[in-house]
């Protein structure tokens, strides 16, 4: 059993079930149809059982990769087919593969036309996803990381609404330049290291760090890449358009793990490999998470869109992720991983859902709505909670990552934990107004007097979700169990990179960091 | 002397010349059984070729001959598209009035004339190979004489094919008369011991040597006859243009450039970074525009060109390596993209408009996906082999700090992703209008289903291709 090879399992399960048992399907459109989504959400389900050994087989104490599988792939660049996952990885894996049955189930009866091609759309993205934070080569990283394009655009732009396929082509485009650039810099990298094997590169730049010229353009062009995923202001406009035109599945995913890409990016790549260029960009990483944290979470409060402002948030509380990783501590570090994994889950939950009640009344206008406490109180309840998760309250999964991030944050500059500190009021302002316009007030629209609960198939989706934020809250050391060894190796590397270029005078003790205090002691 | 090195050349020759005579004494319209017959000549001489391979590089007829593992990399490729173009044209020459059995035979002539070009060994090989393969191009161009877009087309491509093949002469005279020799070997030693600055003419006649070679690669400043021909000529004449001529082409460029003129790097280093950069950009810009998918797929070619030309630029062997990487990924996802184009026929009409394709996702599963596929592939988006074409090239520029040609391409790229979504997007976003015929046959299916599968499947067997590619890539080295 321990021998299995089992993230190369866990990630070609879904494409490979999607090829065997949904491709295949022949007959009536209403039969096809039906045993599609039945297939699609077995498979999902084998495939996040399965990813449940990496969850109970994971030495918590180990800070390196566990569960490493190398093969020979092009030998004449030394490109390996090498798998692995770390502290950092290891919940992402289990994040996609826990939303992906959830997403089948919510799209049971939303989707209606052409339900084969999109359930082997969204089996086809889940390997991509999970490859991408399995893969420890860069050229496989690579073909994951930019594959997520072909089935994202098809699902936005086949089954997505009115504007789609302007969204689609946006999606497409901005992320694709992005990851261009960051192809060049794999180059550069690549013929400084060579090779491809991305622990290998880490130690060896570790060890040999480039020049600080250099750095600065490898970490402009990663930060391309990233900045557009995650995505940071000013090269966020993508991402309302593409979640307000997605299908609710669509946008979950898009919310729920596509963003977090970029935020692993950085902790994958820009800091262990470029820690002076990391050292001096920090200034650049802050302001443009300050700008995102509050004039996204500004314009939150101005959408009329209920996707819309749950899509501003996102970026929001991505700001909240960027300031944390370049913190870089390990309050800061831990906070914004922990961060990701409660927005992966609560961003999802709440795009789910605006999916509910648009699926019954077929608006996403804040205005439809109004008093659906009377009407649907399970609803009232599942939306508070997410909700309050999404405003950090203690007690969800919200408030520890945003907790440590203000924690580590303050240890550097207490300037920036002030200023990324308005973004918990102005998101409880927001959540708060949108919850009171949807849930609370008298029941007066005529449209609404016949609005059904949640069915027994959205209690199914949103009770585990609920379980997890609570948990998250509740008992967040668990996750940070998992995290703790790989994140303190990370911090120490960079440390001792940063300590030696100060030394050798590459950069000033005081540099770009003059107003900044470095750690307390 | 040894001609068995030859011999498959001579055997395409004779066997050409033999088909020509069967089909004048046939009865009747023998057309489709010589299209067969041609298809089984050119499979014996890929055997013949890949046969006893003979060790390292030999020469033949006085040294204007080579054999190496380069030219046989690139002539399998070119039998192959060459091959599989006769194929899929079957079924459109007898369709759309061209029932005539030269046509086959024409075809057999321009790949013997490719083959020649990529075992040239002296400037006098070299055009006599690329005229032989161009005469016989100039005449299946205006094939469809009936028709005046086919007949303007075919006109078009001769006179501004002569004036290349003019300048390429007059250039490879000035090359001759300052180096004394027209022998690639005796031209590399000339350069090689020359010491102090190079003579202006002798530059002159690099730069007219390269304007004739880039217009038969369709780069970017010569590339002005590729979307009026492409539009014009027979669709399968159009898919054999894209396809295996280009191959030939660009490896003739490829020898000229690091066999005679390695030591001139410096000097052309800086022509074909300028024509690769412009073929990207006008690749990537002028498409966008284009509604109709064989103009669309000429200025494709014409990007692709000048992405192939980035591996060339650095002159060195990872270059060379990408490049013949690139090209099989390119003859196969242009086969394949050319044979979803002659499936567009509408009750019995061959329809060109991008539009045409709307709704096929419905309409036609497979077919769209294979063209999808191919798209997604053009456009180099991993893990579909276009990517890795252009992973293998950039990745030659990199390494000799040819960044900012990295960059460009990159960008055009990414401009050039959007002209090839928009097609994915016609097939899978928009309402069908109308559906196509059914498919004239198996071997069309076959052929876009086996490319699709290249195309999709490549990152498995990745690993020996680029051995092969490397082996031949070698060669052009020696150490």
């Amino acid at each position: 059993m321990s021998d299995l090879p089992h993230l190369t399992i866990v990630t070609f399960l879904p494409l490979l079930g999607a090829v065997l048992f949904i491709l295949p399907l022949r007959g009536a459109p209403e039969k096809v149809a039906r045993n599609a989504r039945w297939a699609a959400l077995w498979i999902s389900l084998l495939t996040f059982v399965w990813s449940l050994i990496l969850w109970f087989g994971f030495s918590r104490k180990e800070a390196g990769f566990q569960f490493e599988e190398k093969i020979q792939w092009m030998s004449q660049f030394h490109v390996f087919y090498h798998m692995g996952v770390d502290g950092i990885s290891m919940m992402f894996v289990l994040l996609s593969t826990l939303l992906t049955p959830l997403c089948i189930l919510a799209s049971w009866e939303a989707i209606q036309v052409r339900v084969k091609e999109y359930m082997i759309a969204f089996l086809v993205l889940e390997t991509l996803m999970i490859g991408t934070f399995c893969a420890l080569d860069f050229v496989a990283f690579y073909m994951f990381f930019e594959g997520v394009l072909i089935p994202m655009f098809l699902i936005i732009g086949v089954w997505g609404g009115p504007r789609r396929i302007y969204s689609a082509f946006k999606f497409f485009l901005y992320t694709f330049l992005g990851s261009v650039l960051m192809l060049v810099a794999v180059l550069a990298i690549y013929f400084n290291a060579g090779t491809t094997d991305i622990p290998a590169i880490t130690q060896y730049l570790a060890q040999h760090p480039l020049p600080a010229g250099t750095q600065s353009w490898l970490w402009l062009a990663f930060l391309a890449s990233f900045a557009v995923k995650v995505p940071m202001w000013p090269v966020h406009t993508w991402l309302p358009d593409a979640h307000v035109e997605a299908p609710t599945a669509g946008s979950v995913i898009l919310a729920g793990v596509l963003l977090k890409i970029g935020g692993y990016g950085f902790l994958r790549f820009s800091l262990p490999m470029l820690p002076i260029a990391s050292v001096q960009f920090t200034p650049l990483i802050f302001t443009l998470s300050i700008v995102a944290v509050i004039y996204t979470s500004l314009v939150a409060l101005a959408q009329q869109d209920m996707k819309k402002l749950i899509a501003y948030s996102s970026v929001a509380h991505m700001g909240f992720v960027t300031a944390g990783i370049f913190a870089p501590n390990l309050q800061g570090i831990e906070g914004a991983i922990f961060q990701m994994l409660s927005h992966g889950i609560v961003s999802a939950a709440l795009f789910l859902i605006v999916g509910v009640v648009y699926d019954r009344m077929h608006s996403r206008d804040i205005a439809t709505y109004g008093g659906l406490v009377h009407r649907m109180p399970f609803y009232a309840g599942v939306f508070m909670v997410f909700m309050l998760a999404s405003v950090g309250l203690p007690g969800t999964s919200g408030f520890p990552g945003e907790f440590l991030v203000m924690t580590g944050l303050f240890q550097i500059n207490t300037w920036v934990a002030a200023f990324i500190c308005t973004g918990i009021i102005l998101g409880a302002a927001y959540m708060l107004w949108l919850y009171r316009r949807v849930i609370f007030g008298e029941l007066t629209k005529d449209s609404l007097k016949n609005i059904l609960d949640l069915n027994r198939r959205e209690v199914a989706v949103f009770a585990p979700l609920v379980a997890t934020v609570l948990w998250m809250g509740i008992y967040p050391s668990s996750f940070f169990a998992v995290m703790e060894p790989s994140v303190a190796q990370l911090i120490k590397q960079y440390e001792g990179v940063r300590a030696a270029a100060i030394q050798n005078g590459t950069l000033s003790a005081d540099g770009p960091f003059a107003l900044l205090s470095w750690n307390a002691e | 002397m040894n001609y068995m090195l030859a011999l498959p050349e001579i055997f395409l020759a004779v066997a050409g010349l033999a088909l020509l005579m069967l089909g004048v004494f046939l009865r009747g319209n023998s057309t489709e059984r010589i299209a067969w017959l041609a298809v089984l000549a050119l499979i014996v001489t890929g055997v013949l070729l890949l046969w006893a391979p003979p060790a390292g590089t030999r020469m033949a007829f006085q040294g204007l001959y080579v054999v190496d593992q380069f030219a046989r990399f690139l002539k399998f490729l070119v039998l192959v598209g060459s091959a599989l173009t006769i194929i899929m044209s079957i079924d459109y020459i007898a369709r759309e009035n061209m029932r005539r059995f030269e046509f086959p035979i024409l075809l057999l002539f321009a790949t013997l004339g490719m083959m020649m070009m990529l075992s040239a060994n002296d400037l006098i090989a070299l055009y006599v190979g690329l005229e032989l393969q161009s005469l016989a191009l100039y005449v299946v161009a205006a094939f469809q004489r009936d028709s005046e877009r086919s007949t303007e087309a075919g006109l078009k491509y001769f006179v501004l094919g002569a004036l290349s093949s003019g300048m390429l002469l007059y250039g490879a005279s000035m090359v001759y008369g300052f180096a004394g020799t027209t022998s690639f070997a005796g031209l590399a030693t000339a350069f090689a011991g020359t010491p102090g600055p190079i003579a202006v003419g002798l530059i002159v006649g690099l730069v007219f040597v390269i304007a004739g070679l880039a217009f038969k690669v369709s780069a970017v400043p010569f590339h002005m006859w590729t979307p009026d021909v492409y539009e014009g000529a027979p669709t399968p004449v159009t898919a054999f243009f894209a396809a295996a001529p280009k191959l030939a082409a660009i490896g003739l460029f490829m020898r000229v450039m690091v066999g005679p003129f390695r030591e001139l790097h410096g000097e052309w280093l800086q022509i074909i970074w300028f024509i690769a950069v412009a073929s990207m950009i006008l690749g990537a810009v002028a498409a966008v525009a284009q509604t109709n998918i064989k103009r669309l797929m000429a200025y494709s070619s014409i990007g692709n060109m000048g992405y192939a030309l980035v591996g060339l630029a650095p002159g060195t062997l990872e270059g060379i390596r990408g490049v013949l990487v690139y090209v099989a990924i390119y003859l196969f996802m242009t086969l394949g993209t050319f044979g979803c184009i002659l499936l567009m026929r509408q009750k019995g009409k061959l329809v060109e408009g991008i539009y045409d394709l709307a709704g096929l996702s419905r309409t036609n599963p497979p077919m769209a996906a294979a063209l999808a596929i191919f798209m997604f592939s053009l456009a180099g988006v991993p893990p579909l082999a276009g990517f890795f074409g252009k992973f293998y090239v950039f990745y030659a520029a990199v390494q000799v700090n040819l960044i900012w040609l990295a960059v460009i391409g990159f960008v055009t790229s990414v401009v050039s992703a959007f002209y090839y979504l928009r097609i994915v997007k016609v097939m899978y976003f928009d309402e069908p209008v109308g559906s196509f015929d059914r498919s004239p046959g198996w071997s069309m299916n076959a052929i876009i289903a086996g490319s699709g599968l290249l195309v999709l499947l490549f990152l498995v067997f990745a690993g020996p291709v680029l051995d092969a590619a490397q082996a031949a890539a070698a060669s052009l080295f020696p150490s």
